[in-house]
Parts: C-alpha cells; sequence; structure tokens
C-alpha cells in the first residue's frame, strides 16, 4: 500500500533518535537530512519538503526539555502535527444537496476519471442510498463512451450520452435536463482527460462549467503522480475552480507523495481515494488518519522496543502466544496492564498505538482510574472466577461487588472489557497469520494490557 | 570541454550517430540558456547554487538518489578543480547527466529489432492509464508506414471498453486485430494472436495488455503467462517488451519498472503524455538503476505524435521546460 515506505524510513529514523538524551542541533539536523530525502523520494513536492523540514527543525529546537519524555517522542510530536497541519483535518465530505446535485470529474489522461466515475456511482447507491445518473462526456478517447457504458450497467445505474458526435456541453446540460425531470439525486459527469495546458480543450470544460454549474468540481490525482502534480492541480483550479481531489491508485506502492503535497500547496481537500480494481474500491479519504498512518508504525515499534525494556521477554512471550491463541485469564489481563502501567502513563501509551483516537486529560485520569476499579474488582474474584469471568452468576457478582466496594455495572462492565480484549486478540492473531502485524512478545503484552482498557 | 570532446568521439566511434553529436551541441546551447539565468544571479558558486540546481533537477523527477550523486560529484568537481565558474558547473552538469545515461546500460537503438524470419513480438505493459493502448496505435502506424504488416491482439480483457478501444484504432489504421471475449484469458487472446501472425505473414505483432499496477502478485504473474503462451507459438518472441510510462510519474516509475522488469525482462521503455509540463524525468532513475533504456516517446493523442527518443532533445525539454514556467 501507499505510504508504508515512508512510514518504514519514519520509525527507522525515531529509533536511532531514541538512544539521544535530548534533541540537539547535530542530532536533529541529521534527521531533518534523512527525513528530506525519504519525503522526495515519496515524491512530496520539493516546496513543501522544504516548508515541512524547516518547521520541524525549528519547533525541535526551539522545544522546551520536557522531563519524562524522551526526544525521540518528542520529534515524533512535532512530525505528527507538522504532518498533520499538511494533510489538513478539516471535514470534506460532499454536501449533498436536497434535489440534484452535479458532481463533474475533470484530469490528465490515464488518471482514472472513468473508473472513478462509476465507482462513485456506486458508492453514492450503495453507501448513501441515492440515485445517480452518470453522463458520458468523452467524445474523444476511442471507446471511453462505452467503457462508461459499461461500467454502469456493472454498477446497476442509469447512463446518459449522445454519441461521439455530440458537444460535450451539450449533453451536459442535456443530462441535467433528464436528471432533474426524472428525480435524479446525482449527476455524475465524465470528461474526456485533457493536459491542463490545451487551451482548446480547458475551454470546454469551462464552458460546462458555465452551462451547467456543478456542485463539485473534483480533479483526479494519480498517487504514482510525481512533482508536477501541484502544478497540474494549480492549473485547474485556475481555470475551473476545483472543490477537490480524487486520489486514484492510492492501492500502488507509489509513497503518496501527491497526497501528501496537494492540500498543502494548493489549499484543496482529497475527498476520495481509489484503493483498488474493483468498482467498490473506493473509500472516503480521511486526512486526519493519515498523519497517524504515516507515523503509525514508528509510533508501535516505540511501544514494542519500551515494553522490551520493562517486559521479562520469554514471559511476555508465552503470554503473548497465548493471548494469540485466545486463551487468557483475568489474571493475565491484570498482570499486562501492570505491565503496561510501568511503562508510564496511560495517555502516554496511547499516543503510541495506531488508530487509538486522541484523549484529552480528562479521559486520561478517567482511564487511570478506572484501571484502579478494574484491579479492586479482580482481587476480589476467585482464582476460578478469574480464570472462567463467563461463568459468573448474580450472586457471585453481588459478592464481588461488595468485597470490593464497587457496583454490580463496574463488575459487568470488567467482564465486558475482558471478552472484548479477548475477542481482540483473537484478530491479531488472524492479523499475525496474513503477516500484517509485526509479532513481538512485548507487543501483544503491551496491546493485551490495553485492551483491557478499552 | 575534454571530457565533452571525449564524448564526442566515444558516441561516433560507438554508433557513429550523427543526431547524437548533433543534438549534444544543441542541448547544451539549451542548457546554456537554462542555466544563464543561474549564472546571472551568481557570480561565483557557492552551496546555494548547487541547491538550485538540486530543485531543477528533483522537480523534474530525476528522483533523489541520482539528483544527489550528480550534485555531489559536480560539488567535489568544483572543489577540487576549482571550478566556480556557474557556466562550467553547469556544463559539467550536462555531460554528467549524458554520460550516466550512456554509461546506464546497453544498446540505444530506437527501432524495433526484427527477426530474422517470422513475425516479431512485441509486448506492451504497464501500470493502468498510462498510455498502453494509444502507443500500440502509434507504433503500429510507424511500422505500417515502414512497409510492414502488422497485427494488433486486444489482450486487455480486463478493462471495460478496452478491445473496442483497439479495435476503433485497428479500423482507423486498416490492419488486423485479434479480440477475445471481455472478462476472458489474455493468455488465450495471445495464442490466437501467435496463430493468426504466423499463418499470415505477419511482421509485427503488438499485443495489448490490462493494465495494472505494479504489487499485484496475481496480475503480475499472468503477464509471465501470456509470454510463455506467445514464444511456445513463436519461438524467440516476444522479441521486444515495452513497458509504457507516463511522463508524471514521479519515483514509483522506478518501482514499477523493476517489477515488470523482473517478470518480463524489457528491453525498452515508452514515455507517453510528453507534450504536457511533466518533464519525466524518472527515466533517468530508471535508466540508472535498471539499465532499461528509453525507445520512444508520446507527444500526443493523434497517431503520428509518437517520436524516436532522443537523449539530447530530452535533456533539452527537461532544462528549457522548466525555465519556462
Amino acid at each position: 500500500m501507499a505510504f508504508e515506505s515512508l512510514t518504514d524510513k519514519f520509525s527507522a529514523l525515531f529509533k536511532k533518535l531514541r538512544k539521544e538524551d535530548k534533541l540537539t542541533e547535530a542530532n536533529v539536523d541529521a534527521a531533518i537530512r534523512e527525513i528530506r530525502v525519504a519525503l522526495l523520494e515519496a515524491d512530496v513536492n520539493y516546496k513543501v519538503v522544504k516548508a515541512f523540514t524547516e518547521d520541524v527543525r525549528a519547533k525541535a529546537l526551539g522545544q522546551e526539555v520536557l522531563l519524562h519524555v524522551n526526544p525521540s517522542q518528542q520529534f515524533i510530536k512535532i512530525c505528527h502535527d507538522e504532518l498533520v497541519e499538511l494533510l489538513g483535518q478539516d471535514n470534506c465530505e460532499i454536501k449533498y444537496n436536497k434535489g440534484l446535485t452535479i458532481i463533474m470529474l475533470v484530469g490528465l489522461q490515464g488518471a482514472g476519471k472513468t473508473t472513478s466515475a462509476g465507482k462513485l456511482a456506486l458508492l453514492e447507491k450503495e453507501k448513501l442510498g441515492k440515485k445517480p445518473l452518470l453522463a458520458g462526456l468523452d467524445v474523444y478517447r476511442p471507446a471511453a463512451i462505452d467503457q462508461l457504458g459499461v461500467i454502469a450497467k456493472q454498477v446497476g445505474v442509469d447512463f446518459f450520452n449522445m454519441g461521439v458526435s455530440a458537444n460535450p456541453v451539450d449533453v451536459a446540460k442535456k443530462a441535467v435536463a433528464k436528471a432533474t425531470d426524472e428525480g435524479y439525486d446525482v449527476l455524475i459527469l465524465d470528461t474526456a482527460g485533457r493536459l491542463q495546458i490545451d487551451e482548446k480543450l480547458m475551454d470546454e470544460l469551462k464552458d460546462i462549467n458555465k452551462a451547467v454549474h456543478p456542485d463539485e468540481v473534483l480533479l483526479l490525482v494519480d498517487a504514482m503522480a510525481g512533482q508536477d502534480a501541484v502544478n497540474v492541480t494549480n492549473t485547474f483550479n485556475a481555470e475551473l475552480r476545483l472543490t477537490g481531489v480524487i486520489m486514484s491508485k492510492l492501492d500502488g506502492d507509489a509513497k503518496g507523495g501527491a497526497a501528501l503535497s496537494i492540500k498543502y500547496m494548493t489549499g484543496l481537500p482529497i475527498k476520495f481515494a481509489g484503493v483498488g480494481e474493483k468498482l467498490k474500491d473506493l473509500d472516503i479519504f480521511h486526512p486526519d488518519r493519515m498523519a497517524d498512518r504515516i507515523l503509525g508504525m514508528g509510533d508501535v515499534v516505540t511501544l514494542v522496543e519500551k515494553a522490551k525494556e520493562v517486559f521479562d521477554e520469554k514471559q511476555a512471550e508465552k503470554d503473548s502466544k497465548k493471548f494469540l491463541d485466545g486463551e487468557f485469564t483475568l489474571d493475565d489481563l491484570l498482570k499486562q496492564m501492570k505491565m503496561v502501567q510501568k511503562l508510564g502513563s496511560l495517555g502516554g501509551i496511547m499516543k503510541l498505538i495506531p488508530g487509538m483516537p486522541k484523549i484529552s486529560d480528562e479521559q486520561k485520569s478517567q482511564a487511570e482510574k478506572e484501571m484502579k476499579v478494574f484491579e479492586a474488582i479482580v482481587n476480589s474474584m476467585t482464582p476460578y472466577e478469574r480464570k472462567h469471568p463467563e461463568v459468573l452468576k448474580f450472586s457471585q457478582k453481588n459478592r464481588i461487588a461488595k468485597g470490593s466496594g464497587k457496583t454490580n455495572a463496574d463488575v459487568n462492565r470488567v467482564i465486558r472489557k475482558w471478552e472484548q480484549s479477548r475477542d481482540m486478540m483473537k484478530q491479531m492473531k488472524q492479523m499475525s497469520k496474513s503477516g500484517r502485524f509485526p509479532q513481538g512478545g512485548g507487543f501483544g503484552g503491551g496491546f493485551g494490557g490495553f485492551g483491557g482498557m478499552r | 570541454m575534454g571530457l565533452i570532446t571525449f564524448l564526442k568521439n566515444k558516441f561516433s566511434k560507438k554508433k557513429s550517430n550523427e543526431t547524437y553529436e548533433k543534438g549534444l551541441a544543441k542541448s547544451r546551447a539549451a542548457f546554456a540558456d537554462r542555466l544563464d539565468d543561474l549564472s546571472k544571479r551568481y557570480k561565483k558558486v557557492n552551496s546555494e547554487y548547487f541547491e538550485e540546481l538540486e530543485q531543477i533537477l528533483i522537480e523534474s523527477d530525476v528522483g533523489v538518489s541520482l539528483t544527489l550523486k550528480l550534485v555531489d560529484s559536480l560539488l567535489d568537481k568544483s572543489q577540487k578543480e576549482g571550478l566556480t565558474e556557474p557556466s562550467k558547473i553547469n556544463e559539467e552538469l550536462i555531460d554528467q547527466m549524458f554520460v550516466s545515461y550512456v554509461e546506464g546500460g546497453e544498446s540505444i537503438t530506437n527501432e524495433i529489432a526484427f527477426a530474422s524470419e517470422g513475425p516479431t513480438v512485441l509486448l506492451v505493459e504497464g501500470v493502468n492509464g498510462v498510455g498502453k493502448t494509444t502507443s500500440i496505435a502509434k507504433l503500429a502506424h510507424r511500422y505500417m508506414g515502414q512497409g510492414k504488416k502488422v497485427l494488433l491482439v486486444a489482450a486487455d480483457t480486463f478493462r471495460a471498453g478496452a478491445v473496442s478501444q483497439l479495435k476503433i484504432w485497428a479500423e482507423r489504421l486498416g490492419c488486423p486485430i485479434v479480440s477475445g471475449l471481455e472478462n476472458g484469458d489474455p493468455a488465450s487472446v495471445c495464442y490466437d494472436g501467435a496463430k493468426y501472425a504466423v499463418n499470415n505473414n505477419i511482421d509485427l505483432m503488438i499485443v495489448d495488455t490490462a493494465g495494472r499496477l505494479h504489487n499485484k502478485t496475481n496480475l503480475m504473474a499472468e503477464l509471465g503467462k501470456m509470454k510463455r503462451v506467445i514464444e511456445r507459438e513463436i519461438p524467440g518472441a516476444p522479441h521486444e517488451t515495452f513497458l509504457i510510462i507516463d511522463a508524471q510519474t514521479g519515483q514509483n516509475g522506478v518501482s514499477q519498472a523493476k517489477a515488470f522488469k523482473e517478470v518480463n525482462d524489457l528491453s525498452g521503455i515508452v514515455i507517453t503524455k510528453m507534450d504536457g509540463t511533466s518533464k519525466g524525468g524518472i527515466i533517468l532513475s530508471i535508466r540508472d538503476e535498471l539499465g532499461v533504456p528509453v525507445r520512444f516517446i508520446g507527444l500526443g493523442e493523434a497517431m503520428t505524435d509518437l517520436a524516436e527518443f532522443d537523449l539530447d532533445e530530452y535533456l533539452h525539454a527537461l532544462l528549457v521546460g522548466n525555465e519556462k514556467k
């Protein structure tokens, strides 16, 4: 998948920094040099790389020395914040009108407009319950209209076209009239691919724009595009006032530089991402998750490393095997949670786990409190009950609640959490089988303990 | 200057190809223009000067490692030989890019190497949307113009409309086409194509394949199968395997080339959409890392918009184009 190798670069870098006592000009500069190369290799725009590295450097060197936070963590935080800034955080989903919403797709040749038009129609039909109409305006590329017709049939939506000798502006107008008259919710206009410097064809797009005033004008950008992607986007934007971008082919192994550059350089949000060959393979793009994903593995690596420092490795390995088999008791869970506590505050750990939502200080202390409740309850159970929490009857729960000074609801919550963790372990087992997860003793343990607290 | 003379000699000896020599002079002039701007702002080269050079190269998608290699060696040369004059440094840069490309791999014959007898087979591969089908039409047009009997084989059975797209081209070109059913087995279309080519004295059989991302293992394996089927029918085929690359492609182009080369060895690259603003600098990295040469470039949507790759013209475009922006 895209971004993966960028992620690897970042994690290697963070690992290196972890050996340092504090951020100095020397180690920051060395890190910045590596980040620079990594980003440029990922096709992040040269100017974006420059801004990014300069900002990170300034922030890293201007940073106050925080107690109990190692330089690597500090540095990750800075990079993370900057990445979020690059990608933007705004919610940028399409706002659909009560009546007809017109979406026009534009882009260079081969960017993936026709395929994306079909994918978008499917997404709107299936996930949003809309009734879309697809219109084929590409009268130039041989068989482009046939292609869209076949796709419309596959998706199960209606298709409008006027053949290859029609004027695209007329087709657009007629399509709008049809969509309005016949009560469609969405009209998707698939236009011909063109170079942004082709004046004649750009004028044609402007004419369509003027004639039907689309609610959304979306530019298709190939995820594998290089440095020129930003220029192309800027030109299309200047001519047509785009409302957003669809990144296509994100399922390749491109490092996603174009995705990282476009929002920052053009201000346009990425609204959708094409992630596969099949027509269902279009996702709504969540920029806030992307920064986490790029740095994500780095954080897990940190967690593993950190865990190794305090864990008895052999024991942890044994435990994690047990966990991955989905067999673990409340005792094991408690033990793991205590080890996790040794690693540092829960808030800190949470930050290291990819995919975890950001939490406030209040939530953090709440979580720590819950941990104490958890411990009290488990300590009031018999060894048998700890091994088989699923068998607890009402009277037993009552006893445990009284013994620990908590309520029955608290006891139920503990049991539910144990069940959730157990299920999570099963999932992780499957993931590790498919090779998508690093299998490390410390990791399994750390995650297990945390799972208990969710 | 010594190096350029050396280069010229090397080339005239090696290929006795005048266009390269002529082109070299041309590209040097272009470079002079391009770098004039830099020389005006800098009396002597300094670190900022090298940074600007680096930026020009990277913004043309030349790639970080090759760019750093080039710039570092310029820096080194400038320090060792006390070269501080911007124009000298720039001249040196062109030379190095030129040399780097030339030394990057084997033969730079652009035209398709025809088999001494029987049909010559050209297999055309690439990721989605790079312009395979259009490039095939252009190549067919080119070789029909040279009096060859060309056959198109529509083995892209996956993308909706791909077969009809190639059929329309075949009609326009007036050449035969062998196609299968949509979603059929592409290897069986290749088989039919090879049979047809042998039985009908075809000179050049061009096989269009479905676009596929190079990290999809099963789809890549399908290419290997197609090749084996063709090879079985026509010994020695495919004689040429071209990878089509979009000029807009960034550093991912190297991993594309690497992955495709692993399945079926590549004999060349066609870089498409060079009439846009993208520089296609990635081809230099591909040459540098994998040795695969560029053979043709696509310059538009008409069937005549295909030119032989010319390194000098290319370097010229790479730098002058940047200037105009």
